[in-house]
C-alpha cells in the first residue's frame, strides 16, 4: 500500500484514531498519576469531544479506507459514509453520557482506585463499536465485535462488589464465546464459497457465481446468530437479563444503547452491502435472490418483541425489567430492518436517537434511586413519587416515552417504524407490533403504579436530588418532550444520513 | 372574529393554568383551586363567545371554507427524499356544527367538575395539574381537523385520567385505572395504524400544484384524492378499507363504550372520584361518537352505508342491555354508570339512521347525556360525601331530610327518563323519529323503544328506594345542599329545562352541518337495498 492511499485511509478514520490515542493516554496517566484519579474522566471527556467534532465535521464523508487492491477500488476494509457517521455520533453521545453516568454512580465510586482501567476498557468498547459501524469486511467485522465483547466481559464484572457481578461476567463470556465461534464458522463458509471476505466483492460474487443455496443459508444463519447475540434478539437473548442485572448499572446502560446500536449498524450494513442488488426510486431495496432475509428477520423481530415484552411483565427487579424491555425494543427496531428500504433505515436511525435518550434516562433514574435506597426492587419504589416528585415525574415521562405515547419522542420513533411498515404494506407485522406496545404499557405503568398509587405507611423520607444530577436528567428529558412535539430536526438529520456506500 | 385564535385559547388556557398551578408553592392549596376555577371559567366565557359568533348557515364537515374560527399553521414540514415524499402536518383547528356543541359541553362540564373538585384535599396540586391537562386534551380532540393532531390529543388524555382515577379513586382504583388505560390504548393503537394507512393512500394538492401525503381530514374525505396503490385506497383492488373501518370503529367504540367493550366503564366510574366521573360521563364518552361522526362517517361513506344495520343493532343492544343491568344494581353509582351505557346506545341508533333528524338527535343526545349524567353523578357524589355509602337499599325517605336536593334529583331523573319539557325528551324523540324513518333499521328501532320503558323503571324505582318511604335513623343528621353544590346544580338544571322547552337554538347550531354530512355520505356512497335483513 502506497503512502497516499494510506494517508487517505487514515483521514477517513480520524475519530477512531482519536479514541485510540485517548485510550493510550488514559493508561499512561493512570500509571503516572496514581493519586489523581479525578483527572481521568476529564481526559476521557476531552477525547470523546474531539472525536465527536471529527465525526460531525466529516459527517457526509464518503470513501473506502484500506483497500487491498489499490486506490479507486470499491473494496475497502472500512467504508466511510453518512450512515456510519450517524451511528458514530450516537455512540459518542452515549459514551459522553456514560462518563457522567459513571461519575454519579455509587458502584463506580467505590472502586475509584481502578478508575483508569475502567475508562481504558470503556474506550476499548468505544473503539470496537466505532469500527463495527463502518467495517465492510467480514474479518474486520469479527475483530471489532471481539474487541467490543472482550472489553465488555471484563466491565460486566468490574466492581466485584456482588456475586452477581462475577456471574454476569462469566455468563456473558461463555455465551459470547459460543456466538462468536458460530459467527466465525459462518464467515469461513462464506469465504469458502465466494473467495473473499469483502462485503462488496461478496455482493458481486453472489450475483454471478452459482452458489449452493443450502450451504449459503446455513452460513448466513450462523452469522445472524452472532449478530443477533450482540443486539440481543430472540432466541439469542438469554444472556441479556442476567448480564444487565449483574453488571454495574452504568455498563448495563451502555450495553443497552451503544452496543445495541453498533450491532444494528453492522447488521444493516452487512445486509445492504452484500445482498442488495439495487435500490429503486421509492427507496425499496431489491435483494439478490439467494436468501429470504425478510422472512428470517420478520420471525426474529416478532419473536424478540413478544418474548421481551411478555417476560418483562413478571419482573420485580427494575434493572431486569429494563433489560427485557430493551430486548423488546430490539424487536421493534428489527421491524425497520425487515422492510428493507431507505425509509426503514431512516426509521431505525430516528428510533435509536430517541431510544438513547429515554433508555439512558430510565437507567440513570434507577441508578440514582438505587444509590439512595439501595434497591432495584419494584416493591421498594412504593410512594417514591411523593418522596421525590422530580425523580418520579421524570421517570414517568421516560417510561411513557418507552411505551410510545404522544407527546413524547418515543411516539415519534414508533410512528416512523409503523410508517415504514405500512409503506411496505406489511400490515400484519404492524398489528403485531402495536399489540406488543399495549403489552409493554402494563409493565411500564406498573412502575408508575408503585411510585404514585401506593403510599406506604409511614411515608418515605424525602429524597433530595443534587443539582448536577437534576441537570443531567433534564438534559435527557427536555429533548424527549421537545422532539415529541416538534421532530423535524431529528427526522431531517436522519434523512440526510441514510447513505450506505456500496456497489 | 377573524384572526382571534379563540379555539387555540380554548384548548391551551387549561395548559397555562396547569403551568401556573405547578409553579405555586406547596401549601397554597386555595390558590391552586382558584387558578383552576379561573382557567375553566375563562373557557366557559370563550365557549359562549364562540357560540354567540357562530354562523349557523355554514356547514363545515368536508369543506374548509365553511369551517369557522379556522386556524391553520405550519407545524411539521419535512421535505423527504423521493421515497417518502413531503411530510406536512399542519396545526389546523376549526369548529362546525358537530364540534360546537361538544366544545360548549366540554367547557361547561370542566367548570362544574372544578367546582365539584373543591372537596379534594389529597395532593391538591397534582390533582389540579392533571385535571387541567386532561381538560386541554379533551378540548383538543374536539377542535382538531388533522388526524395527527387529533391522535396526539386523544392519547394525551390517557395518562392524566389514569392518575386521576388511580390516585384519587376508591378502594379498587388501581384495577380500574389500569383497565381503563389498557382498553383505551388497544383501541387507539389500531387507530394509529389506520391513520398511517390513510396517510399513504391519499394525497393533498398543495398551493404550488405539487402533491403531498396528508393527515388532513378534508383531504382524506375527498374520495378523488386517493391514489391507486395506497393500502387503504378504494381504487386498490386489495384494499383493506373494510378491515380498517372495523379497527377504527372499535377504537371509538371502546370509548363510547359500546357493548361488548363497555366493561371498563362501570369499574372506572365506581372507583373514580365524583368530579372525574362527571368528566368521564360528561365529556370522555362523547369522544367515541364524535370520532365516528367526524372521521369514520365522512372518510368511509360507502362502508358506513353498508354497515348501518349493525351500528343500529349495537345501539339497540347497548340501550337494552345497559338498562337491564342498571335495573339489577344495588350501588347507586354503578346504576348511573350502566344508565350511561344505555343512553349512549340512543346516540348510536340515531347515528345509524343516516338521516338529518336522526343525527341531529344523536348529537343533541350527546349534549344532553353530558349534562344530565354529569348531574346524576354529582347527585351520587353529594349523598356519598355525606353518608359515605352508595348502597341504594341503605337509604330511604331522604326527601324529607333533604328536600332541595330531592328536587334537583327529581328533575335530573325525569330528564334521564325522557319526560317531555326536559331536554332528554327532545333528543330521544329525534333519535327515534330519525331511526324509524329508515326502513332498513325499523325493526331494530321498534325493539329499542323497550329501553324507554326500562329506563323509567330503574330510575323511578331508585327514586322510590332512596328518597321515599321510611327515613333510616342513621341519616337523621344529613344536611341539605350548600352554596357550592347549588352552584353546580343550578346551571345544569337550567340548561336541561331550557333545552327541553326551547330546543331550537341547539338544533339550529348543528342542523346545517348535519345536513351537509348526510348529503356528503349519500353523494359518496351507493345505496344498497337492505331488504335482506
Amino acid at each position: 500500500m502506497d503512502f497516499t492511499s494510506l494517508s487517505n485511509s487514515i483521514s477517513l478514520i480520524k475519530p477512531e484514531v482519536v479514541i485510540t490515542i485517548t485510550l493510550i493516554l488514559l493508561v499512561i496517566f493512570d500509571l503516572i498519576f496514581v493519586k489523581q484519579k479525578s483527572v481521568i474522566p476529564i481526559i476521557a471527556l476531552i477525547g470523546l469531544f474531539i472525536a465527536g467534532i471529527f465525526v460531525i465535521s466529516d459527517l457526509q464523508q464518503s470513501g473506502f479506507a484500506f483497500s487491498l487492491s489499490g486506490t479507486g477500488s470499491k473494496s475497502g476494509m472500512i467504508t466511510a459514509d453518512s450512515f456510519g457517521s450517524y451511528f458514530k455520533i450516537l455512540i459518542i453521545l452515549a459514551s459522553i453520557l456514560i462518563v457522567f453516568f459513571s461519575y454519579s454512580s455509587n458502584e463506580i465510586q467505590k472502586v475509584t482506585d481502578r478508575l483508569g482501567e475502567y475508562y481504558a476498557l470503556i474506550f476499548g468498547m468505544i473503539l470496537g463499536m466505532l469500527i463495527m459501524v463502518s467495517s465492510s469486511d467480514l474479518i474486520l467485522m469479527y475483530l471489532s465485535m471481539e474487541l467490543l465483547s472482550l472489553s465488555s466481559y471484563v466491565l460486566a464484572g468490574f466492581t466485584k462488589l456482588r456475586e452477581r457481578n462475577s456471574e454476569a461476567s462469566l455468563k456473558y463470556l461463555i455465551y459470547g464465546a459460543v456466538s462468536s465461534g458460530t459467527m466465525l464458522f459462518g464467515i469461513s463458509m462464506i469465504y469458502g464459497m465466494t473467495g473473499t471476505t469483502n462485503l462488496n466483492e461478496i455482493n458481486l460474487a453472489l450475483r454471478h457465481i452459482q452458489i449452493n443455496w443450502l450451504t449459503l443459508s446455513f452460513s448466513l444463519i450462523l452469522i445472524v446468530a452472532g449478530i443477533g447475540y450482540k443486539i440481543s434478539a430472540a432466541p439469542f437473548h438469554f444472556w441479556t437479563p442476567d448480564v444487565y442485572e449483574g453488571a454495574p448499572i452504568s455498563i448495563t446502560a451502555f450495553l443497552s444503547v451503544a452496543s445495541k446500536a453498533a450491532g444494528f449498524a453492522l447488521l444493516i450494513r452487512f445486509l445492504k452491502t452484500a445482498f442488495v442488488s439495487d435500490v429503486d426510486m421509492n427507496g425499496t431495496w431489491h435483494l439478490i435472490q439467494v436468501f429470504d432475509w425478510k422472512l428470517l428477520l420478520a420471525i426474529l423481530s416478532v419473536l424478540t418483541m413478544t418474548l421481551g415484552n411478555f417476560a418483562a411483565l413478571w419482573q420485580d427487579n427494575l434493572k431486569r425489567m429494563l433489560a427485557y424491555s430493551s430486548i423488546a425494543h430490539a424487536g421493534y427496531l428489527l421491524l425497520g430492518v425487515v422492510v428493507m428500504s431507505n425509509i426503514g433505515v431512516e426509521a431505525v436511525l430516528i428510533y435509536f436517537m430517541f431510544y438513547l435518550l429515554m433508555n439512558l434516562g430510565s437507567f440513570y433514574i434507577v441508578m440514582l434511586i438505587a444509590n439512595k435506597i439501595g434497591s432495584e426492587d419494584i416493591n421498594d419504589y412504593d410512594g417514591l413519587g411523593y418522596a421525590s416528585p422530580f425523580l418520579g415525574v421524570s421517570f414517568a415521562i421516560f417510561l411513557v416515552s418507552l411505551t410510545g405515547l404522544p407527546p413524547t419522542a418515543g411516539f415519534v420513533g414508533k410512528f416512523y417504524l409503523f410508517v415504514a411498515l405500512l409503506d411496505a404494506k406489511m400490515a400484519a407485522l404492524a398489528v403485531i407490533a402495536v399489540l406488543n406496545s399495549v403489552v409493554s404499557l402494563y409493565y411500564y405503568i406498573r412502575v408508575l403504579k408503585h411510585m404514585f398509587l401506593t403510599k406506604p405507611e409511614p411515608a418515605k423520607e424525602t429524597i433530595v436530588t443534587p443539582l448536577p444530577n437534576m441537570l443531567f436528567i433534564l438534559a435527557l428529558l427536555i429533548p424527549i418532550l421537545l422532539f415529541g412535539i416538534y421532530f423535524t430536526p431529528v427526522v431531517n438529520f436522519a434523512e440526510s444520513c441514510i447513505t450506505i456506500l456500496g456497489l | 372574529m377573524s384572526g382571534f385564535p379563540i379555539l387555540s385559547l380554548l384548548t391551551f388556557i387549561p395548559l397555562i393554568g396547569m403551568i401556573v398551578v405547578l409553579l405555586l408553592k406547596k401549601g397554597q392549596e386555595k390558590e391552586v383551586k382558584y387558578v383552576s376555577l379561573i382557567a375553566t371559567g375563562l373557557q366557559v366565557i370563550l365557549a359562549i363567545i364562540l357560540i354567540a359568533n357562530f354562523d349557523f348557515t355554514k356547514g363545515g364537515i368536508f369543506d374548509p371554507n365553511t369551517f369557522q374560527f379556522l386556524e391553520n399553521y405550519k407545524w411539521i414540514e419535512i421535505f423527504g427524499g423521493s421515497w417518502i415524499g413531503t411530510i406536512k402536518i399542519n396545526y389546523i383547528v376549526g369548529a362546525d356544527g358537530i364540534s360546537a356543541p361538544m366544545i360548549l359541553l366540554t367547557a361547561i362540564i370542566s367548570f362544574i367538575a372544578t367546582l365539584s373538585s373543591w372537596t379534594i384535599n389529597k395532593s391538591v396540586k397534582g390533582y389540579f395539574a392533571l385535571f387541567l391537562l386532561l381538560d386541554t386534551a379533551m378540548m383538543g380532540v374536539f377542535v382538531s381537523l388533522n388526524f395527527f393532531l387529533f391522535y396526539v390529543f386523544w392519547e394525551l388524555m390517557l395518562l392524566p385520567m389514569y392518575f386521576l382515577i388511580g390516585i384519587w379513586g376508591g378502594p379498587r382504583k388501581e384495577y380500574a385505572a389500569i383497565k381503563f388505560f389498557i382498553y383505551t390504548l388497544v383501541g387507539s393503537v389500531f387507530m394509529l395504524l389506520v391513520m398511517i394507512g390513510l396517510y399513504f393512500s391519499a394525497t393533498q394538492t398543495l398551493p404550488d400544484g405539487s402533491h403531498a401525503f396528508t393527515f388532513n381530514f378534508f383531504a382524506l374525505m375527498n374520495q378523488s384524492n386517493y391514489n391507486t396503490t395506497g393500502i387503504l385506497s378504494p381504487l386498490n383492488p386489495h384494499n383493506l378499507r373494510f378491515i380498517a373501518y372495523i379497527f377504527l370503529f372499535i377504537g371509538f367504540a371502546i370509548k363510547i363504550p359500546m357493548f361488548p367493550f363497555h366493561t371498563w366503564l362501570p369499574d372506572a366510574h365506581v372507583e373514580a372520584p365524583t368530579p372525574i366521573s362527571v368528566i368521564l360521563a360528561g365529556v370522555l364518552l362523547k369522544m367515541g361518537t364524535y370520532g365516528i361522526l367526524r372521521i369514520s362517517y365522512p372518510i368511509f361513506p360507502q362502508i358506513t352505508r353498508e354497515l348501518i344495520w349493525y351500528i343500529a343493532l349495537f345501539g339497540m343492544i347497548n340501550m337494552i342491555y345497559g338498562a337491564f343491568v342498571a335495573l339489577a344494581q344495588k350501588d347507586f353509582k354503578k346504576l348511573i354508570a350502566y344508565s350511561s351505557v344505555s343512553h349512549m346506545g340512543y346516540v348510536l341508533l340515531g347515528m345509524a339512521s343516516l338521516t338529518t333528524i336522526g343525527i341531529n338527535g344523536a348529537i343533541f343526545q350527546m349534549f344532553n347525556h353530558g349534562t344530565i349524567t354529569a348531574m346524576l353523578f354529582l347527585i351520587v357524589g353529594v349523598v356519598y360525601d355525606r353518608a359515605h355509602t352508595r348502597g341504594i337499599y341503605e337509604f330511604g325517605g331522604l326527601a324529607n331530610q333533604m328536600p332541595v336536593y330531592t328536587g334537583f334529583v327529581t328533575v335530573a331523573f325525569f330528564a334521564a327518563i325522557g319526560l317531555p319539557s326536559l331536554s332528554g325528551f327532545v333528543s330521544e324523540a329525534l333519535v327515534f323519529l330519525g331511526a324509524f324513518s329508515v326502513e332498513a333499521i325499523r325493526t331494530v328501532t321498534i325493539i329499542s323503544t323497550l329501553a324507554i320503558l326500562l329506563g323509567a323503571a330503574y330510575m323511578l324505582w331508585t327514586l322510590q328506594r332512596i328518597f321515599f318511604g321510611e327515613l333510616n335513623e342513621k341519616w337523621k343528621s344529613l344536611p341539605d345542599l350548600n352554596g357550592r353544590e347549588y352552584a353546580m346544580f343550578i346551571p345544569l338544571m337550567l340548561i336541561i329545562i331550557f333545552l327541553g322547552i326551547y330546543p331550537s337554538p341547539m338544533i339550529h347550531l348543528m342542523n346545517t352541518s348535519v345536513t351537509s354530512l348526510v348529503n356528503f355520505i349519500s353523494a359518496n356512497s351507493v345505496n344498497l337495498t337492505m331488504s335482506g335483513f
